[in-house]
């Protein structure tokens, strides 16, 4: 029920705080979502949506990093973990 | 797609277990609290995996699992009113009520719909206004900001003919009813990742005082599941009970205060009762009084049915992690998710029907031998 997956914004379609939609593309297929969650988004941002709506602007600096970081992982590395200094941050 | 595809390399997975099986020096029970994790567990046998090292206990995250059977009840009786179309998720379809599913009650005449958004359900009150459209509302915090927004767009557009049927519910109380458990094996949980990019990781802070044990704030991919048991082994390895966020690109640690915002306005907290657990104190969410019009259970009253529980059906115990779905009698013989006793055998984030999906009955066999 939680699901919930990332696409790419492609073009808005209603700008309204309450009402607003947006296309959003998901690995080629694209269909409206609303976005009154998500009111910072903007073209080529990519959104967490689910059951239509955008729930949230997805940090993709931060998917990089850990994809480099995963990249980097020689077999017995230490993988770093965060501390609650970081997540309180 | 981008951004879920990364996340599932078996390359990066199997260094991420072979790091977990170096630093548990001892096994650990966590508890995976979102029945999508479960069902992501089993798909990619990270269970199988990590037998042994790491034991997980499947949570009551499956938002139709734990709806309460009057509940069910209620929007069955709705669907077969004649003035009415009832408009539910697709997974609810299927569950079990005392009187027959929704599917049935549809079979029979009631008018049932699905939807993929409540907003679709607001745009078919606003196509139908001679008829009463209500929205069975289920779901954790990641689902609410969804029916608080379709509240809001139904007021603006002053449709008189919408309302919801509420039945959602607060993850972190059921957190809190289950670790306080007297027979909980529970080390560390595995926070749900969605439910936090609604609420953000901070509200865990007190919980993981008072309990002593790590909340890992985790996502749903393979190698998301991988780091978040690894991240959760190692704070219990060094003896730190903290909050730790290994999902940072979709759940901020400050959460979406829009989507918060939003929530407040429509819904306020109550208790509610859980299907296996009883009522679960400040467990839920109700619509406030302002947007009382909104209320089917006002607008309709109840019917006051009885409920009838399938007696042979454990749910309540899997749904509270005391068992493992193979260690019900009914599972896999007389309830299969053709024929459900429960909900958790039908959702698709139930964990009876992620056992018999991707472990099966071999599995059920092996382990009712080995008891």
């Amino acid at each position: 029920m939680c699901l919930a997956i990332p696409g790419k914004v492609v073009r808005w379609l209603v700008t309204d705080p309450l009402l607003g939609v947006a296309e959003v593309e998901f690995g080629g297929v694209t269909r409206p979502c609303h976005m009154a969650c998500v009111p910072g988004a903007r073209l080529g941002d990519y959104v967490v949506v689910h059951a239509g709506v955008a729930i949230t602007i997805l940090d993709s600096d931060e998917a990089t990093r850990v994809l480099a970081e995963l990249a980097s992982l020689p077999d017995e590395a230490e993988w770093p973990t965060p501390s609650a200094q970081e997540v309180t941050q | 797609m981008k951004f879920l595809d990364e996340f599932r390399d078996p390359a990066a997975a199997r260094q991420l277990l072979a790091e977990i099986r170096r630093v548990a020096r001892r096994p650990w029970t966590l508890m995976e609290v979102c029945g999508g994790q479960t069902h992501s567990l089993l798909r990619h046998g990270i269970d199988a995996e990590l037998d042994g090292v790491v034991g997980l206990i499947h949570g009551p995250g499956c938002p139709v699992c734990v709806t309460p059977l009057e509940a069910i009840d209620l929007a069955r009786e709705l669907s077969l009113r004649e003035d009415t179309i009832l408009v539910s998720f697709g997974d609810m379809l299927r569950v079990p009520s005392s009187h027959g599913s929704l599917l049935e009650a549809r079979a029979a005449g009631g008018n049932v719909r699905t939807v993929y958004s409540p907003l679709d359900a607001v745009a078919l009150a606003r196509r139908h206004p001679e008829l009463q459209i209500i929205f069975f509302a289920v779901g954790f915090e990641t689902t609410v900001p969804t029916t608080a927004l379709a509240v809001r767009q139904a007021a603006a557009q002053g449709l008189q003919n919408f309302s919801l049927l509420v039945a959602h519910v607060r993850v972190l109380p059921a957190m809190e009813a289950i670790a306080a458990l007297p027979d909980s094996h529970v080390q560390g949980f595995l926070a749900a990742g969605h439910v936090c990019t609604v609420t953000g990781c901070e509200l865990y802070a007190p919980f993981v005082d008072r309990y002593q044990m790590p909340v890992v704030v985790t996502g749903f991919e393979p190698v998301d599941l991988l780091q978040g048991i690894l991240t959760c082994v190692r704070l219990l390895e060094s003896g730190r009970a903290e909050v730790a966020n290994c999902y940072r690109r979709v759940a901020h640690n400050l959460g979406n205060p829009t989507a918060q915002q939003l929530v407040a306005d429509v819904f306020e907290v109550c208790d509610r009762a859980w299907r296996g657990f009883g009522v679960i104190p400040r467990g839920g969410l109700r619509l406030r009084a302002e947007f009382s019009r909104f209320d089917a259970e006002i607008r309709f009253g109840h019917m006051g049915l009885p409920v009838l529980e399938a007696s042979e059906c454990r749910s309540g115990d899997v749904l509270a992690g005391r068992i493992k779905p193979p260690a019900c009698a009914s599972f896999g013989t007389n309830c299969s998710p053709e024929h459900p006793l429960g909900a958790p055998m039908v959702s698709s984030e139930g964990a009876c029907a992620a056992y018999y999906r991707y472990g099966g009955i071999a599995r059920t066999a092996e382990r009712l031998s080995q008891s």
